[in-house]
C-alpha cells in the first residue's frame, strides 16, 4: 500500500512552472531517493508533500489523506493554516541548513514539538528527547546550544527533533550538502539506521553511494518532471534516459 | 603580486637575537595632553559650581519632599503604563503590517505615519482638550460618560505618550520579526506548530535580541518624556519641582532634586535593559 502517492503535481512560481505533473508513489517502509540537477524542482516537490508550498494542480496523498485538504461529504475542503499544522505533525522534515532553534539547547530543540505541539508533559518529553539524542549518538551534547555543535552534530539533532514527533514519513532535503566532507558519514549512518528500522523516507540527495545502499527506488527528476524511476541498480547503473546518463556521469 | 625579494636576500647582519636589542616603548604624549586638558576643564567646572549661588544643603530635603516623591511615583507609573501599552499595540500593528490582508497593511502603515508624525506635546494637548469637540464619549450606547471626566490629565498624557510610542514600537517589532531567518518558521511548521505557537516559541524569542536595545532606549526617552505632561498640570517630577519652588523660590535647588531622580530612574532602567539583553542573548555565539 502506498503511504505517499503524488499524481500530476503542478506548481508555478509566477510564470515559471517548476513542477510539471510529477507522479510518484512510496510504499510504507520504503526509502526513495530523489536525484536530479539543480533547479529540477526536487526541493519544491518535497515541500509540497508536507504542505510548506501549496500545489496548483494534481493531488498528493499521504496516509490516505489529501495534503492540504480535508474530505467531507465527498468534497475536498482546503485546510486553514492551523489545521494544516495538525496534518504536518505526522511528516518529519530535515533541511539542508539544519534550521535548529538557536535559542534552545539540543535537548530543548528535540522536546519542543512534543511539549508545544503534542502537549506531552515536559518531564516525559525531555526524557524521550534524551533517548532520541542517544539514538543519534549525541547523548553527551544534550545541554549544548546549536552554535556549540559541529554541522554534522546539528544535523543529527535536527533528525532527532523530527523523530520526536513520531512521524510516519520523513523528508530529507539534501541533508548532507552543507556539511564538510568528513562529517557526511555520521549523518548518513543515522539515516541508514533509520531506513533499517523501517522508516518511510523520501531523500533528496547527491550521495549516490547512500542511494545504492538503502534506496528501494531511485527517482530521477529533470525540469519539474520524473524522467526515470526504478530500483537503484537499474537507474544508477543502467540508466535508459540520456538525461540520467549525463547527470550520473557528472555526479559519479 | 609576486615579490622581487627571494628568501635569503635579507642580510643576516641586520637581524640580531632579540635579547641584544634595547627596546624603546612607545610614549603616548598625546594622551597625556588630552587627559590633562579634560581634567583642567572639569576642575574649572566643579569650582564654578561650588562657587555658584546654589544652596546644596537644601537639595536632599527637596529630593525626599512629599510632593517630589508623589511626582516620582506618577512619572514612573505613567512611563511604565505608556510603554507597556505601546509594546502591546506596537506588536499588534507590526503583525497587521505583515498580514496577508491588504486593508490591514494599509491601516498599519497609516497608523505609524500619523502617530509618529505629530509632536508628542501636540498629541497630549489634543487628547487633553478632547472635551471641546466631543462632550460625551459613548461606546455603542453600552457605556456613556462625560469626556472631561474620562480624559484626566493622566489619561491624556498616557494616550499622547503611549500612542506615539506605539508607532515607534511597531517599527522596532517589525524590524525584529524581519531579522529572524525564514528557515526558523519552516522548521517550526515542519514539526506541526501553529502560526501562533511559532510566533510565541520561535520567532519572538529570537526577534527580542533585535527588539530590546532600541526599546530600552525608547523607554529611557519615555521616562524623560513624561515631563511634557507637566504642561497639562499632571504632577510628575518637573511639575512637582515647580510646585515646591513656587513656595520657597529655590528653583535651582528643586530642579536639581528632580534631575537627581531622573538620573536614578534612568540608571535603574539601563541596568534592567542589560539583564534583559543577556537573557535573550542565549544561544548566540559571542
Ligand atoms: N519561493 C520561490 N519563488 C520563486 N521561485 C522559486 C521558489 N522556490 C524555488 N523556485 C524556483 O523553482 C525552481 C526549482 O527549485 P528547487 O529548489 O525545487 O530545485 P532543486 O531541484 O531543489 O534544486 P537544487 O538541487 O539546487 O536544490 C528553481 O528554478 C527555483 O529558482
Ligand atoms: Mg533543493
Amino acid at each position: 500500500m502506498s503511504l505517499v502517492r503524488a499524481v500530476g503535481v503542478r506548481k508555478s512560481f509566477g510564470h515559471t512552472e517548476v513542477l510539471r505533473g510529477v507522479d510518484l508513489s512510496v510504499d510504507a517502509g520504503q526509502v526513495v531517493c530523489l536525484l536530479g540537477p539543480s533547479g529540477a524542482g526536487k526541493s519544491t516537490f518535497l515541500r509540497c508533500v508536507n504542505h510548506l508550498e501549496t500545489i496548483d494542480a494534481g493531488r498528493i496523498w499521504v496516509d490516505g489523506q489529501a495534503v492540504g485538504f480535508t474530505t467531507r461529504g465527498g468534497k475536498l475542503f482546503e485546510l486553514r493554516e492551523r489545521e494544516a499544522a495538525r496534518q504536518r505533525r505526522g511528516i518529519g522534515m530535515v533541511f539542508q541548513r539544519f534550521n535548529l532553534f538557536p535559542h534552545r539547547t539540543a535537548v530543548e530543540n528535540v522536546a519542543e514539538g512534543p511539549v508545544h505541539v503534542l502537549r506531552t508533559p515536559r518531564r516525559v518529553a525531555l526524557e524521550e528527547a534524551r533517548a532520541l539524542l542517544d539514538r543519534v549518538g549525541l547523548a553527551d551534547k544534550a545541554g549544548s546550544y546549536p552554535h556549540q555543535l559541529s554541522g554534522g552534530q546539528q544535523q543529527r539533532v535536527a533528525i532527532a527533533r523530527a523523530l520526536a514527533m513520531r512521524p510516519k514519513l520523513m523528508l530529507f532535503d539534501e541533508p548532507t550538502s552543507a556539511l564538510d566532507p568528513e562529517l557526511v558519514g555520521e549523518v548518513l549512518d543515522v539515516m541508514v539506521d533509520l531506513a533499517r528500522d523501517g522508516m518511510t523516507m523520501i531523500v533528496v540527495t547527491h550521495e549516490v553511494g547512500f542511494a545504492r545502499q538503502v534506496a528501494d527506488s531511485v527517482v530521477f527528476m529533470v525540469d519539474g518532471a520524473v524522467v526515470e524511476a526504478g530500483p537503484p541498480d537499474q537507474v544508477l547503473d543502467n540508466p535508459r534516459q540520456q538525461r540520467t546518463q549525463q547527470f550520473l556521469a557528472k555526479v559519479l | 603580486m609576486g615579490s622581487d625579494i627571494a628568501p635569503g636576500d635579507v642580510e643576516q647582519k641586520d637581524i640580531a637575537p632579540a635579547d641584544e636589542l634595547v627596546v624603546v616603548p612607545l610614549r603616548h604624549w598625546g594622551r597625556w595632553v588630552v587627559g590633562a586638558v579634560i581634567l583642567a576643564v572639569l576642575g574649572a567646572l566643579g569650582w564654578a559650581l561650588a562657587d555658584a549661588k546654589i544652596d546644596y544643603a537644601a537639595v536632599p530635603g527637596f529630593f525626599t519632599h512629599d510632593i517630589m516623591l508623589r511626582g516620582l511615583v506618577n512619572t514612573v507609573v505613567l512611563a511604565l503604563v505608556a510603554q507597556a501599552g505601546a509594546i502591546v499595540l506596537g506588536m499588534v500593528i507590526a503583525l497587521l503590517r505583515r498580514s496577508a490582508n491588504p486593508v490591514a497593511r494599509w491601516f498599519a502603515a497609516g497608523y505609524v505615519w500619523l502617530f509618529r508624525g505629530l509632536p508628542v506635546l501636540l498629541q497630549i494637548l489634543l487628547w487633553f482638550n478632547l472635551a471641546l469637540v466631543f462632550e460625551n464619549i459613548s461606546v455603542f450606547g453600552l457605556f456613556e460618560e462625560k469626556t472631561n471626566v474620562l480624559v484626566t490629565a493622566f489619561v491624556a498624557a498616557l494616550l499622547g505618550l503611549g500612542l506615539n510610542e506605539s508607532a515607534y514600537m511597531a517599527e522596532i517589532v517589525r524590524a525584529g520579526l524581519n531579522s529572524v531567518d525564514h528557515g526558523q518558521v519552516e522548521a517550526a511548521k515542519a514539526i506541526g506548530m501553529t502560526p501562533a505557537t511559532t510566533l510565541r516559541r520561535v520567532v519572538l524569542p529570537q526577534a527580542m535580541r533585535v527588539i530590546i536595545p532600541p526599546t530600552g532606549n525608547n523607554f529611557i526617552n519615555m521616562l524623560k518624556g513624561t515631563s511634557m505632561a507637566s504642561v497639562i498640570g499632571f504632577l510628575e517630577l518637573i511639575h512637582a519641582a515647580n510646585n515646591i519652588a513656587s513656595r520657597n523660590l529655590q528653583i535651582m535647588e528643586t530642579l536639581l532634586a528632580a534631575a537627581a531622580w531622573y538620573m536614578v530612574v534612568v540608571s535603574v532602567a539601563s541596568v534592567g535593559q542589560h539583564f534583559l539583553e543577556r537573557y535573550y542573548g542565549k544561544g548566540v555565539a559571542r
